[in-house]
């Protein structure tokens, strides 16, 4: 039986800003990527900013209107990535298994510690406390046997708390908690298994594996094998940078893809989801992958690099069609086509502007996009689409970002759940 | 309540440890470190800053230093 913790820092940009400024700690905070122009989105708030209703991804202007006494702070990244260096430091102290999700995430693998350290919930209290006097910020653990569970505890636990998600008390604690608050489930698969009658973690538990496999595929099968504590998935090693190196999305396409204009389509399909999952981590990249695989299963990879650092669909998908135009032998139907972002960098550090490119209207882009995003927020995947993608619904109506979401290691080999 | 860096004079020894010896104030005058008592690392919240604390004896009263990325602070 494994001790697993996730430790998951609170509002963390904004917590880390109303640590280094005492004066506005006892004000609504929130942390903004660009102030300076009107675009400015909401990257994170405090408990104050939120009691106020303002919401992570709106625009200022909108915030504001809520919450006129709003204090904005523009982001610092340096500060940021200084706090959550020092607060992995104090996790290495407790076990050589980390593994980050993002910024402020960490999956901590405990078990071959606790004879040193205490049990899981020791050693996750101490970090708390350790995180709280070392630090100045807080942070909410979850312990438990498997990754997910634990990753839903540090959801359900408030501030500066942890919280145990055990065998005993998983059924009485975990299945009652709504299905899209499992590691993976959104929006979309939420919808599916709504349609199925599922609301619960433990509606999900106690369904039938068999009907779930023939609605969501294998996916059906890890999810309902993630809502009955069945994750195996092991917490990875600390590695050298455990930052994302690159985002991508590929599909296998439900017929071959025989004309440039049926590639046009897919890539575009597939650089929107990498574009929302690239603005959603505040990364831009500078280099385009892709992967094709033909219908006799040759397959290979191409890239490019991009001049100016970008999140956007036009630019990620115009680029990734370039690079299949110039470097791919397109004389065989293709089975299935990837798009990969690389060489990732920060979204709000600041890049060498492109004199020549309009930069007024790429700012008038991101700003799109960004409003995209917050549309699907609220209605979903499918509220808001490219008119592109109507041309022909079968092979590009699919929610990709959700429905396929990567993780950070496989569960999946040869198509099999391992 | 808030943060000020010091004019600090300290010892870096050969093996990495760092020792703060004394400060310069805006006065001017030098104020020198009796004793440490303490070295951990810690925040300040009333400073807004973290690092390693030196829980300190300077002329008869007790005070935390912090040292971090090479900026000698103090709450004040």
């Amino acid at each position: 039986m494994r001790t697993i913790l996730h430790s998951d820092l609170n509002y963390f940009y904004a917590n880390v800003e109303c640590f280094l400024n005492p004066s506005i700690r006892d004000k609504p905070v929130v942390v903004c990527g660009d102030i300076e122009s009107r675009h400015g989105i909401i990257l994170t708030k405090n408990p104050i900013a939120r009691r106020h209703g303002v919401k992570t991804g709106e625009a200022v202007w909108e915030a504001k209107s809520k919450c006129p006494n709003l204090v904005t702070v523009d982001a610092h990244y340096d500060q940021y990535i200084k706090f959550s260096r020092a607060v992995r430091q104090i996790y290495d102290e407790y076990s050589d298994q980390r593994e980050d999700f993002g910024i402020d995430e960490s999956w901590i693998d405990c078990t071959g510690s606790t004879k040193l350290f205490g049990s899981g919930e020791t050693i996750a209290d101490e970090i708390r406390s350790r995180i709280k006097n070392e630090m100045g910020i807080t942070a909410s653990i979850g312990v438990s046997y498997n990754k997910v569970f634990a990753k839903l505890g540090s959801d359900y636990a408030p501030p500066d708390s942890i919280i145990s998600f055990t065998e005993d008390n998983y059924k009485e604690l975990v299945w009652k908690l709504p299905v899209s608050n499992l590691l993976y489930v959104g929006r979309a698969t939420s919808k599916k298994l709504a349609l199925l009658g599922i609301k619960t973690i433990g509606d999900l538990a106690n369904f039938d594996a068999e009907v779930l496999h023939r609605h969501l595929g294998v996916w059906g099968i890890v999810i309902y094998r993630f809502a009955n504590g069945k994750d195996e998935s092991p917490v990875k090693r600390t590695g050298e940078s455990s930052y994302i190196k690159s985002i991508g999305n590929s599909i296998t396409a439900p017929r071959d893809l025989i004309s440039k204009d049926d590639i046009r389509k897919v890539l575009y399909m597939l650089s929107e989801s990498v574009s929302a999952r690239l603005r959603s981590s505040h990364m831009k990249c500078t280099g385009i992958q892709i992967h094709v695989r033909d219908k006799d299963l040759a397959s290979c990879d191409r890239q490019m690099t991009i001049k100016t650092p970008t999140y956007l669909t036009n630019e990620i998908a115009e680029k990734a069609f370039e690079i299949f135009e110039k470097k791919y032998n397109f004389t065989k139907p293709v089975r299935s086509i990837g798009v990969r972002a690389i060489n990732l960098k920060d979204a709000n550090m600041p890049y060498q502007l492109d004199l020549f490119h309009a930069e007024e209207k790429r700012m008038r882009w991101e700003q799109l996009e960004q409003t995209i995003d917050v549309c699907r927020e609220r209605f979903g995947y499918n509220s808001i689409l490219k008119g592109i993608l109507l041309e022909e619904p079968e092979l590009t109506h699919s929610n990709i970002k959700d429905e396929h979401t990567i993780h950070p290691s496989g569960y999946f080999k040869d198509g099999k759940v391992i | 309540m808030g943060r000020k860096n010091l004019d600090m004079i300290a010892r870096h020894s050969p093996d990495g440890h760092v020792r703060p010896l004394a400060f310069i104030w805006d006065d001017g005058n030098k104020y020198t470190v009796d004793t440490v008592m303490d070295i951990r690392k810690a925040a300040s919240l009333k400073a807004g800053g973290f690092g390693l604390r030196f829980h300190c004896r300077i002329h008869g009263k007790e005070k935390y230093l912090f040292y971090d990325s090479d900026v000698w602070f103090m709450d004040v």
